[in-house]
């Protein structure tokens, strides 16, 4: 067969595989978001079934509004995100520099040590860690999320943009020196415009795990001031009897924000991929 | 203002040494050029005294004074590097600017250099762009004159042509050569190039695996090359070395001789050869033949010439332009 005439089914095939994904990928979205707009029987009657007039309810929002403090734990989710994603890249970035542009003793064992983060789950460690956060009187606080986040999101961090940093020339770096910029300058002026779309790459990948995660905001927060949107939502799942319209408006509700932060770094990450084509 | 002083330069990657105790004075406004194979540490010695590298051991002057503790941006050097290292976020202007601006110079005075540099490289409608939205010449123009800005004691260039084309390569060499002379300032400049090295500098310093191997004028080197790698690595076509047996001189081990000086005959002369292959470039011909004397031999003709491969010729070398190497490599005076 012929390159030509092979390529339109080819194109056609990969556009199959993608768009098959992409379905299986939004569905559970997509049913979260239809039932969280019915009532109660409808959900369970036909969950596959759009809102009708007769099935279009608001109960959930309304639960979600009234009962709890929805917009506190909304807060305390944007908080805890931002902030650690914030701490993630601009330490991260930091070590990342240091690892690929100076030659130092245990160059490559410290690369390696802060790499091992990413096959071993923190999770382990979290006896230790609450025992930590009790010692320091940080239980019940953001902070002690915040500080176990960015733990969390180093590794990975760390490995993607140090191979990223890597690729930037050195002599723009020395041209910087020469012209009489501060390390300083040269990391935050040179090279971090550069490694961009690397920085959006991994805000993207720090941020769902941290949106979404039940676990530390159960064992270390679980306080009413301090709770995320994941845990907030858990008052509404009982053991007997789970509000469904509630658990899945809280959900609609939480991937908004998600969204936000996800088209903005996503913008970036076009951006820097394009201006590089271009170039 | 301007020389610089080089005593047993020494720098080693871990184990791997690089550049193997270099000495080298150069004097005051001199365009002096090093040349060299790629890897042979032209680059490096460049940052070392741009003060980017530690050198292992060794000590640098500029001036007169010791630089070893003086950091790059203070040492009065302004460097061109080979892929033009324009900072991508800033107009033209801005990055000619920036090193004066980083000094704390004022912004009249750094109006006006900015003004002068552009006006001297024909930058001018280019001022307010960025360094995306201009051509590799370009590019490189801006480069020159963020170097042309600071005001050296010391230019550095590193490699600054080899990623222009052929054309372009021509029209800035002849910029370059005429900024010296226009500035009157010291100039370093690394090429693997033995062209742009002949055609620039005062001096030529050749290197090979982190050593000097011979410094001179492009005459002497061209004329007097000092070792069978400099005798090879200077003229274009390479010159030709024989072994010296076949020959019938024992003092020698080999025996160079460049293609231009060795003349053609169909009628008679000392070695008698094949045509193997012949290049016309208008105004040379290059004509490649196998002698039962010598083996493989480079021509150099000038002019046209109607020679054809599997003609039958004869080589007569030029006996005063011939150069002799002993056992060691070493040119035989
Ligand atoms: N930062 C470095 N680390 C280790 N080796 C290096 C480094 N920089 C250069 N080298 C080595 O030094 C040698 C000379 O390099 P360089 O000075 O760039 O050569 P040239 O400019 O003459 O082509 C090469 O073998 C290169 O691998
Ligand atoms: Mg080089």
């Amino acid at each position: 067969m012929s390159k030509a005439r092979s390529a339109p089914l080819r194109t056609a095939l990969i556009h199959l595989a993608l768009i098959a994904y992409t379905l299986v990928a939004l569905f559970p979205v997509f049913l979260t978001l239809v039932n969280s707009f019915k009532s109660r029987n409808a959900i369970f009657r036909e969950p596959m079934a759009l809102p009708t007039p007769s099935t279009f309810s608001l109960v959930g929002y309304e639960t979600v509004l009234n009962q709890g403090d929805f917009v506190g734990y909304f807060q305390n989710s944007l908080i805890v995100t931002v902030a650690s994603i914030a701490l993630v890249l601009l330490t991260g970035a930091m070590a990342a520099f240091a690892l690929s542009e100076y030659r130092f003793r245990g160059n490559t064992l410290m690369g390696l040590y802060l790499a091992l983060g990413i096959m071993i789950p923190i999770r382990l460690g979290t006896v230790a860690i609450l025992q930590g956060m009790v010692a320091a009187g940080l239980v019940n606080t953001l902070t002690s999320l915040i500080l176990v986040y960015t733990a969390q999101g180093l590794p990975l961090a760390i490995f993607i943009l140090s191979e990223f940093m890597r690729t930037v020339s050195d002599d723009l770096k020395n041209a910087g020196r020469i012209d009489g910029l501060s390390e300083y300058a040269i990391f935050f002026r040179l090279v971090l415009p550069l490694v961009r779309p690397a920085m959006a790459t991994v805000a993207v990948f720090t941020m769902i795990p941290i949106w979404n995660d039940l676990w530390f905001p159960l064992i270390l927060a679980p306080g009413e001031d301090t709770k995320t949107v994941t845990l907030g939502v858990q008052m509404f799942i009982g053991q007997f009897v789970t509000n469904w319209n509630a658990v899945l408006s809280a959900l609609s509700l939480a991937i908004l924000p998600v969204m936000v932060l996800y088209v903005i770094f996503s913008r970036q990450l076009i951006r820097g991929i394009t201006s590089g084509a271009v170039k | 203002m301007g020389s610089l002083q080089l005593k047993s330069i020494r720098k080693a990657f871990g184990t791997h040494e690089v550049l193997k105790g270099i000495d080298l004075d150069v004097k005051d406004g001199e365009f002096v050029i090093f040349v060299g194979p790629s890897g042979c540490g032209k680059s490096t010695l460049l940052r070392v005294i741009a003060g980017l590298e530690d050198a292992t051991s060794g000590s640098i002057r500029i001036d007169g004074q010791e630089v070893a503790a003086v950091p790059p941006a203070k040492r009065g050097i302004a460097m061109v590097f080979q892929s033009y290292a324009l900072y991508p976020h800033l107009t033209v202007k801005d990055n000619m600017g920036l090193g004066l601006k980083q000094a704390g110079t004022e912004k009249a005075e750094i109006d006006r250099r900015v003004a002068k540099a552009s006006s001297m490289l024909a930058l001018d409608p280019y001022l307010a762009r960025r360094p995306a939205e201009l051509s590799g010449g370009q590019r490189q123009r801006v480069a020159i004159g963020r170097a042309i800005v600071r005001e050296p004691k010391l230019f550095l260039f590193d490699e600054p042509l080899s990623n222009l084309d052929a054309a372009l390569r021509v029209q800035t060499r002849l910029e370059i050569a005429g900024l010296h002379r226009r500035l009157k300032a010291t100039m370093i400049y690394v090429t693997h190039d033995q062209v742009e090295a002949m055609t620039l500098a005062d001096k030529i310093v050749v290197l090979n695996a982190g050593a000097i191997e011979q410094i001179g004028s492009p005459m002497d080197l061209y004329n007097k090359p000092a070792n069978i790698f400099v005798a090879g690595f200077i003229g274009s076509p390479q010159m030709n070395f024989i072994p010296a047996g076949k020959l019938g001189d024992t003092e020698a081990k080999t025996i160079g001789i460049r293609p231009e000086h060795i003349a053609l005959s169909r009628e008679s002369g000392d070695w008698k050869g094949k045509v193997i292959h012949v290049e016309h470039l208008g105004a040379d011909t290059i004509v490649y033949l196998e002698t039962e004397a010598t083996g493989l031999l480079t021509v150099r003709l000038f002019g046209e010439h109607a020679y054809k491969p599997d003609d039958v010729v004869f080589a007569t070398p030029d006996k005063a332009s011939q150069h002799r190497f002993d056992t060691g490599d070493r040119a035989i005076a």
